[in-house]
């Protein structure tokens, strides 16, 4: 028998309310993530891929309303968990890195002081304890001079060390889980390639989960142990790395694939494929597949009931005419 | 008589003056250091590099918004120059940039933003513009209604279309593309790519793209330079830089490049993160800190660019030729 998931939501909904409509920005999202596993959320913007990464944290604006059939931690419900706990397991059992380390770091504090704060807030310990742990991550992330890099402010440093600065900040407390949207976006290749190596090496180090929320198909084929694939709120595709880049079975996720040059498959200077159309408006009644309007397999069915078909284990496609999986 | 290249850069130099506190000197840092390129009419240079390497102030040289502290720009081999330096290059040379949420007035209609620069020049009267505006639209793609809307009603794509209208409006030869994909959502970014594919076709248009995404440029581009610390390291045919780097920082921006096949995990440049101080930059080839093969005779001795198979690489011991 395999152990339970360390993670595990189903039936996610997040709905924004709009004067007197409702925006249903998150519809019917399941998934899992198991301990040392990466999962890479990937999507378009407004997908809601955001916006279900905060939920896991309860970090949503209040006006948003959060609503799932399950959703537990380590065996602990976080739907009915009280907010005091709750604090308690951020930033601790589970950590965020955000895109942008210049607007997520705060200018007015030094990185040392910043790192150790979660530290000496949820650890019993004492401020010599919480700097030499600091300097440590920092030298872990790759952070040369870590001491005088602890009484330094964030502008003073280049954008891939603010990023180290900020994986460092979330593995203070160890976290088992690790949430990162977006973590390489603002970053130059070079850089990119480095933080995902940095971010690998620590996951089998330390056993954590990660959880990757990016757009970038790049970063996922080359990261992600598992892939979930989100459009438009839902989640259209999912299931482990390998098989879903080399048969991808829902046309959002083959058009995704066929929109981005690929050296040896794509040829120099012919057109790329692309995703007709625009993302349907999420206000009021959602029905039947999001995806049909831009869709080449659409057909007078997909307006209808479109139920997630499982293939093997660990395959789902939301699709009538999902195909080609091995 | 040999045709002369649409666009040629003439040991091209801009330095800034900057402070690093409030009380320190000024000292110079040159972002463009000496940079030679040429470009045929119709063909894509791709111009690549971190940021921070000088590529954006290379382009704003070209765009007339800087003016260089040396050497020459020739346009169909005639020297820019003179008082009127600016307005010639931006009749010939129009941009489009990175971000068409910031480089569009969100308040002004699509027809105002599309026609500016036709006022800014004198070109054609009010009636002929707008004739012009509509059939430009057109060309991108847009529908003839959203001339009277504004960019704050539109999506990222159709805003980056707007902003390829303005450029193109005033029949420019040269466009400079100052990563005009990057702010894009993916299925956007195929459609924008192909639409600058079709226009440089259509149009014969010479391209200057600058990107830090390799297999964008490699979709595109004819040639490649790679920039670094204000010089140009490596400048090539593109069939040939993507078939075999030759200089080193070259080879680890490909690496860099995540191409979506999960057999190959993330790749360990073993390039230091630490990108150099351009205002104190490294002795010899300012690329040898970082460099996994440096010898004694970097740090000492700068390398001159050399030729190379179709072009030039600037480095002592360049990489063998696999093939």
């Amino acid at each position: 028998m395999t152990a339970a998931p360390l993670l595990s939501v189903s039936d996610l909904t997040i709905d924004i309310p709009l004067g007197g409509r409702t925006l249903h920005a998150v519809r019917g999202v399941s998934f899992e993530v198991s301990r040392g596993e990466t999962l890479c959320i990937v999507g378009e913007s407004g997908s809601g891929k955001s916006l279900t990464s905060l939920a896991l944290m309860n970090l949503l604006p209040g006006r948003l309303k959060r609503a799932a059939a399950a959703m537990s931690f380590d065996g602990i419900d976080l739907l009915s968990i009280p907010e005091r706990r709750m604090s308690d397991l951020r930033g601790d059992r589970m950590a965020m890195i955000f895109q942008e380390p210049m607007t997520s770091l705060n200018p007015a504090y030094t990185i040392g002081n910043q790192l150790t704060e979660a530290f000496l807030r949820h650890r019993k310990t004492t401020r010599k304890e919480a700097f030499g742990r600091a300097v440590y991550l920092l030298e872990k992330v790759g952070i040369t001079a870590a001491d005088r890099r602890m009484k330094q402010y964030p502008h003073q440093l280049s954008g891939g060390l603010r990023q180290r600065v900020m994986i460092a900040m979330a593995l203070m407390c160890e976290p088992d889980l690790l949430i990162a949207d977006e973590p390489t976006t603002a970053l130059d290749v070079t850089i990119q390639a480095q933080i995902l190596l940095l971010l690998k090496d620590l996951q089998k180090e330390l056993g954590i989960a990660i959880i990757l929320i990016t757009h970038d198909l790049g970063v996922v084929a080359r990261i992600a142990d598992r892939v979930a694939v989100m459009y438009a709120g839902e989640l259209v595709e999912s299931g482990p790395a390998a098989p879903l880049f080399q048969s991808p079975a829902h046309p959002y996720t083959r058009g995704l694939l066929e929109c981005i040059p690929q050296p040896g498959k794509t040829r120099p200077g012919e057109p790329l494929g692309s995703i007709p159309g625009l993302v349907p408006s999420l206000t009021g009644r959602v029905s039947g597949c999001v995806f049909r309007n831009r869709c080449p397999r659409a057909e007078e069915a997909c307006s209808g009931e479109v139920p997630v078909v499982a293939f093997g284990d660990a395959r789902r496609v939301r699709c009538l005419f999902a195909e080609g999986v091995r | 008589m040999t045709v002369p290249p649409i666009l040629e850069l003439k040991d091209l130099a801009k330095t800034y003056q900057v402070r690093q506190g409030m009380f320190s000197p000024k000292l110079p840092l040159k972002a463009v250091d000496g940079v030679s390129l040429s470009i045929p009419r119709g063909e894509t240079l791709g111009l690549v590099g971190e940021s921070g390497c000088g590529k954006s102030t290379l382009a704003k040289l070209l765009l007339g918004l800087e003016k260089p502290t040396a050497g020459e720009i020739l346009v169909d081999g005639v020297a820019v120059s003179g008082a009127s330096w600016r307005k010639e290059l931006s009749r010939r040379i129009q941009p489009i940039f990175q971000d068409p949420y910031s480089s569009l007035n969100p308040r002004k209609t699509v027809r105002r933003i599309v026609a500016m620069p036709l006022e800014v020049h004198g070109i054609a009267t009010a009636h002929e513009r707008a004739r012009m505006v509509e059939e430009i639209l057109d060309v991108v793609g847009l529908p003839r209604r959203a001339a009277d809307s504004t960019p704050n009603q539109m999506s990222g794509g159709q805003r980056q279309r707007v902003a390829i209208a303005r450029a193109l409006v005033m029949r420019p030869e040269i466009v400079i593309c100052d990563e005009p994909t990057s702010a894009l959502d993916v299925s956007v970014q195929a459609q924008i790519l192909n639409l600058l594919l079709e226009l440089r076709r259509d149009f014969g248009l010479t391209y200057v793209f600058i990107s830090h995404n390799l297999a964008v440029v490699e979709h595109l581009a004819d040639r490649v330079a790679v920039m670094y610390l204000g010089r140009i390291v490596e400048d090539r045919p593109a069939a040939e830089v993507f078939a075999g780097p030759r200089h080193p920082y070259t080879r680890a921006l490909l690496e860099s490049v995540l191409t979506p096949d999960p057999a190959l995990g993330v790749p360990d440049t073993r390039l230091g993160a630490v990108f150099p101080n351009p205002i104190d930059p490294p002795s010899g080839c300012a690329f040898h800190p970082r460099c996994p093969h440096a010898a004694e005779r970097c740090r000492g001795d700068a390398p001159a660019p050399k030729a190379d198979g179709g072009g030039r690489v600037a480095c002592h011991y360049p990489i063998e030729r696999t093939a």
